[in-house]
């Protein structure tokens, strides 16, 4: 990563916000867009090649997809959702989730190491453009629009003076934090952990190559510390992605959900 | 408004990492809405019917073990029936028997009473034919040693006189005469 060179005159310039911004490569393309693009066409091509003769005994590759659709499906959307009504948001789930997970584990592959999702922009539009939107309009979709959001904001069995309290953070948080938080809480995750390994790599490099020789070895621990934090990362990536789509799933299945 | 700030952040430090970029968003949907497209035209749909033939498969399999099943005891019961069938057919055949051998045992017993009782009355008339024979032999036996025996004792013979007048032969009619009813 020729980007992240050190500070000219040996001082020592931490990572921040500024080595998530790059340059583009042409025109107006930077290179997150290129690592969305390239995520849509691994994804796509998994799974077609996949699907392309499925049997009923499969082989090595297809037990590999069949266990991501599998988790997509069974693990996420039946679950969430219910068994009745998952099937038609079995597509969204699958691809909300490996979207995700492929854009994060990105952040861990050699040579493209960014986790696209840590450009809030990405994540964003999936939650407000595509999360937030479907599960208010099949919830209103299937109860009418007056039911679902008296079925929402305002749940039968609590006390009137409650609803004054009730009603306003229902609202605040189903139409303003829950697709927000969403968005958010994968950014951040991406956002920290990349900076996090920037720090220890960065650190480490600079100790190396600038400490004075005493001091050298130090920078041993500080690159432990980004391989174990590599670790760590690999976890996060994988576990936001599966956030990401199970609360999507769960916010589909409670806009279904008869009551509360 | 999100563009200017995002420009007066660029002028200054740097972006903001929490400022969305327009194109990205726009990207984003976009190739979000091409994947999701991709997986919901051709991916979802072929894992959906592998799904449903394997419960097809595996359901039928298990229609197919119930069948057998069932035929299985079908079978059983069949079986079970025509035995308990066989087995009341020789407890009848065995009652029947049984019945059989009583009535030809009554039938020699009764036969060998008849030929017993036959057989005691055939001894009983011969017995007392013998007998009758006997007594009318030894009665004239009798009659003539007495005759030999008095004359003797008389000295002269008495056989012709004897004879002439059936004495003995009277005498022994009395005998038998005042015995007679003693005996009956």
């Amino acid at each position: 990563m020729g980007r992240l060179v050190l500070a000219e005159e040996g001082t020592f310039t931490p990572p921040g916000p500024k080595d998530f911004d790059f340059p583009p490569i042409f025109g107006d393309v930077t290179k997150p867009m290129v690592l969305i693009v390239l995520s849509v066409v691994i994804i796509a091509a998994f799974f077609l090649l996949a699907s392309r003769k499925l049997a009923i005994v499969p082989g090595k590759f297809q037990f590999l997809a069949e266990g991501v659709y599998d988790f997509s499906r069974n693990g996420i959307a039946r679950e969430q959702i219910g068994s009745k009504e998952f099937k038609p948001f079995i597509p969204l789930i699958l691809t909300l989730f490996t979207f995700t997970l492929v854009n994060n584990v990105f952040g861990l592959i050699p040579i493209i190491q960014f986790p696209t999702f840590s450009h809030i922009g990405f994540p964003l539009a999936l939650s407000i453009l595509v999360v937030f939107p479907v599960y208010h309009i099949v919830g209103i979709r299937k109860f009418g629009i007056g039911k679902y959001l008296k079925k929402s904001v305002m749940p039968p069995g609590i006390p009137k003076l409650v609803y004054f309290l009730y009603t306003p953070i229902e609202v605040f948080l189903k139409f303003f934090m829950d697709p927000i938080t969403l968005a958010i809480r994968v950014f951040a995750a991406m956002f920290a952990g990349h900076l996090i390994l920037l720090v220890f790599t960065i650190g480490g490099e600079y100790l190396l190559t600038e400490a004075s020789g005493a001091l050298k070895p130090v920078s041993l621990v500080a690159f432990l510390m980004a391989i174990a934090m590599t670790f760590l990362e690999a976890l996060i990536q994988v576990l936001q992605a599966y956030i990401f789509a199970l609360l999507s799933a769960m916010y589909i299945g409670m806009a279904l959900a008869e009551d509360h | 408004m999100v563009l200017s700030s995002l420009h007066n952040l660029a002028a200054g430090d740097g972006p903001s990492p929490v400022m969305p970029h327009i194109s990205e968003v726009i990207l984003g949907l976009v190739a979000f809405g091409l994947l999701l497209f991709v997986l919901a035209k051709f991916v979802t749909p072929r894992f959906e019917a592998l799904y449903a033939e394997r419960t097809a498969k595996i359901e039928g399999g298990i229609e197919k073990a119930e069948a057998a099943q069932k035929e299985a005891e079908a079978a059983l019961q069949q079986y079970q029936a025509q035995l308990a069938e066989a087995r009341a057919e020789s407890a009848r055949i065995r009652d029947d028997a049984r019945a059989e051998a009583e009535q030809i045992k009554d039938e020699l017993r009764a036969q060998a009473q008849e030929e017993a009782a036959r057989i005691v009355a055939q001894g009983e008339a011969q017995l007392s034919a013998q007998r009758a024979q006997i007594v009318a032999e030894l009665r004239a036996e009798l009659g003539r040693n007495a005759v030999e025996l008095a004359s003797r004792i008389v000295g002269e013979s008495l056989e012709d006189e004897a004879r002439r007048r059936g004495t003995v032969d009277r005498f022994l009619a009395e005998l038998d005469a005042v015995s007679a009813p003693a005996k009956s």
